[in-house]
C-alpha cells in the first residue's frame, strides 16, 4: 500500500504547523516590513510632492521675479544707453569746441609771434639798412657836397612865407644867440653867405655861433630860440626811420586781438 | 526497490512511528524555520537590505502577485497556506540535489497530506469569503444536475493532484535511481538537473492549482487582475 494514513495524517499535521511557523516567524515580519517601507516611501513621496509643489511655488513667483528684474534692467540699459549717447554728442561736441576754440588761440598766438618776428626782423633791418645808409653817406659826404647842401639850405632860406621868416626872424633877434651846426667846418665865405641871407630875412648884423656835427652826416642846421631849419641827409635818414617806425607801428596795430582764454575742462 | 520512502521506518513504538518521509519532512521544518529566523532577523526598512531580507522579500511578494494574479484578494489573506504550499513543495525537491536525499514529496502519503489540505481549505476559504448557503449553492451551478459531477470533481482534482506531484516526484527518484545503476556518470546528473526543472515546475502547479480552486470557491475566480484604488495594477 503505498499511502500510511500515519504518515497522511503526520505529514497534514506537519504541514498544517510549517503554515503557523512561516506565518509567525517569515511571513508577518515581512510583510509588516514592506508595510512600513511603503508606507514612509509614501509619506517621502507625499513630502516630496509638497516640497515639489512647494519648489513649483517658489520658482513661479523667481520666475516673475526674474522677468520683472530683466525687464527693469532692459529698462535702465536702455536710459543708460540714451545717456551715454547724449553725453557722448555732447562731450564731442564740447571736445570740438574746445579744439576750434585752441586751435584759434594757436593760430593767434603763432600770427602774433609770426607778426613779432617780422616786427623784430624788421627793425632789426631798418638798424642795420639805416647804419649802412648813413656809413655810406657819411663816406660818401664831402665839403663840395656839403656846401651844395648849403646852397640848398639859403635857397630854402629866401623861399620861406612870409609868416615862417617872421617867426624865424623873432628867434634870431632874440637874446639867445643862434647856432648854425654843419657835418663839415663851413667855409668862411660860406659862413658869411649864411650871414648875409640871414640880414636878407630882417635881422641886423646877426650874431651866429658856427658848430660841427657829425649826426648830420651831410647838411646844415640851424637853431634859433627853440625853432630849427634844417636840411641835411641825418634829418632824412631820422624822417626815414621814423616813417618806417610808423609802417612798423601800423604793422603791430593789426595784430589780432588776444583769443578767448581756454575753456574750462569738462566735468 | 523502494517505491516510497514511507518504507524506511526509523523508529516505531506501536501505531506510533517515524518513517523517512516524516524525518526529512521535519529536516525541512527545520531549515525553513531557520531559515526564516535567519532572513527576519534585523529587518531593515530602509534602503539598505541584507541579502536574505532581499531574497525573502522576493519571494513574497512574488508568492503574492501570482495569488493576485489568480483573481484572490486580498492576497495575504491567502499567502499563509499557499505561500507555504509552494515553499514546502518546492524546498522538498530542491533538496534533491542532494545524495541520498528522498523528497518527501515522492510519497504518495505527503502529497495526499498535501492535496486532503488543499480539499479541506478550499471549502474553508469558500464557505468564511461567502457563507455556507452561496458555497454549497455554488455545487448546483449551472444546473441541479451538475450536483455530482461537481461533488465528483472535487475529489477527483484532489486525487489528480495528490497523483500527479507524487508520480512526477517518484518517477524523478525512480529514474535518477536506475540511471545509477546503469550508467553512473552524467546521465543522472543531467536527469537529477531535470528532476529540479520538474520539482519547481510541479509546485508551482500544484500551488496555482490550489489557489484557482480556492479562487473558484471563493467566488473571485477573475483570472485579470483588477487595479486597486490607487490605480496600480496589483499583477504587475
Amino acid at each position: 500500500m503505498l499511502i500510511d494514513w500515519f504518515t497522511v495524517t503526520a505529514q497534514a499535521l506537519n504541514f498544517l504547523i510549517l503554515v503557523w511557523l512561516l506565518r509567525r516567524f517569515a511571513y508577518q515580519p515581512v510583510l509588516q516590513a514592506i508595510s512600513r517601507r511603503e508606507e514612509r516611501i509614501a509619506a517621502q513621496l507625499a513630502a516630496a510632492a509638497s516640497a515639489e509643489a512647494a519648489a513649483n511655488t517658489e520658482r513661479e513667483a523667481l520666475s516673475g521675479r526674474r522677468l520683472e528684474f530683466e525687464q527693469h534692467r532692459a529698462a535702465l540699459l536702455d536710459q543708460a544707453t540714451q545717456e551715454a549717447a547724449a553725453l557722448r554728442s555732447k562731450l564731442l561736441e564740447q571736445a570740438r569746441q574746445d579744439g576750434a576754440a585752441e586751435r584759434s588761440r594757436l593760430l593767434a598766438v603763432l600770427r602774433a609771434e609770426q607778426v613779432e618776428l617780422e616786427l623784430t626782423l624788421a627793425r632789426e633791418v631798418r638798424q642795420v639798412v639805416l647804419e649802412i645808409v648813413g656809413k655810406t653817406l657819411q663816406d660818401l659826404a664831402h665839403v663840395e657836397l656839403n656846401d651844395a647842401m648849403v646852397e640848398v639850405f639859403l635857397g630854402h632860406l629866401q623861399a620861406l612865407g612870409e609868416a615862417e621868416r617872421l617867426l624865424l626872424l623873432t628867434a634870431a633877434t632874440s637874446a639867445n644867440t643862434p647856432v648854425v651846426r654843419s657835418a663839415f667846418e663851413l667855409a668862411p665865405d660860406t659862413r658869411a653867405r649864411i650871414r648875409t641871407a640871414l640880414a636878407a630875412l630882417g635881422a641886423s648884423d646877426p650874431d651866429v655861433h658856427f658848430e660841427t656835427a657829425v649826426g648830420l652826416v651831410c647838411g646844415i642846421d640851424f637853431t634859433a630860440a627853440g625853432h630849427r631849419l634844417a636840411w641835411s641827409v641825418g634829418d632824412y635818414l631820422a624822417g626815414l626811420e621814423e616813417g618806417i617806425d610808423r609802417i612798423l607801428e601800423a604793422r603791430c596795430r593789426t595784430v589780432p586781438a588776444e583769443p578767448a582764454s581756454v575753456p574750462a575742462a569738462i566735468t | 526497490m523502494r517505491l516510497s520512502p514511507d518504507e524506511i521506518i526509523l523508529w516505531q513504538h506501536g501505531p506510533l512511528k517515524v518513517n523517512a518521509t516524516i524525518a526529512y519532512t521535519w529536516g525541512l521544518m527545520l531549515f525553513l524555520l531557520a531559515g526564516a529566523r535567519l532572513a527576519t532577523r534585523g529587518l531593515r526598512t530602509g534602503g539598505e537590505r541584507s541579502d536574505w531580507q532581499n531574497l525573502l522579500e522576493i519571494l513574497v511578494t512574488g508568492i503574492e502577485q501570482q495569488i493576485r494574479a489568480v483573481g484572490l484578494n486580498p492576497p495575504r489573506k491567502y499567502l499563509g497556506f499557499l505561500g507555504t504550499l509552494f515553499v514546502f513543495v518546492a524546498t522538498a525537491n530542491l533538496f534533491t540535489i542532494v545524495p541520498g536525499y528522498t523528497p518527501p514529496t515522492s510519497s504518495l502519503s505527503t502529497t495526499a497530506a498535501l492535496a486532503l489540505c488543499v480539499w479541506t481549505a478550499v471549502p474553508a476559504f469558500g464557505i468564511a469569503e461567502q457563507g455556507v448557503a452561496r458555497y454549497l449553492k455554488s455545487y448546483l451551478e449551472p444546473t441541479v444536475i451538475m450536483l455530482p459531477f461537481n461533488v465528483i470533481g472535487e475529489f477527483s482534482r484532489t486525487l489528480a493532484l495528490a497523483v500527479r506531484l507524487f508520480g512526477n516526484m517518484m518517477s524523478g527518484s525512480m529514474i535518477v535511481a536506475i540511471l545509477l545503476t546503469v550508467t553512473p556518470f552524467i546521465f543522472p546528473v543531467v536527469m537529477t538537473s531535470l528532476g529540479l526543472l520538474t520539482g519547481m515546475v510541479q509546485a508551482y502547479i500544484f500551488s496555482i492549482l490550489a489557489a484557482v480552486y480556492i479562487a473558484a470557491a471563493t467566488g473571485s475566480g477573475a483570472s485579470v487582475p483588477q487595479p486597486d484604488a490607487a490605480g496600480r495594477n496589483p499583477g504587475k
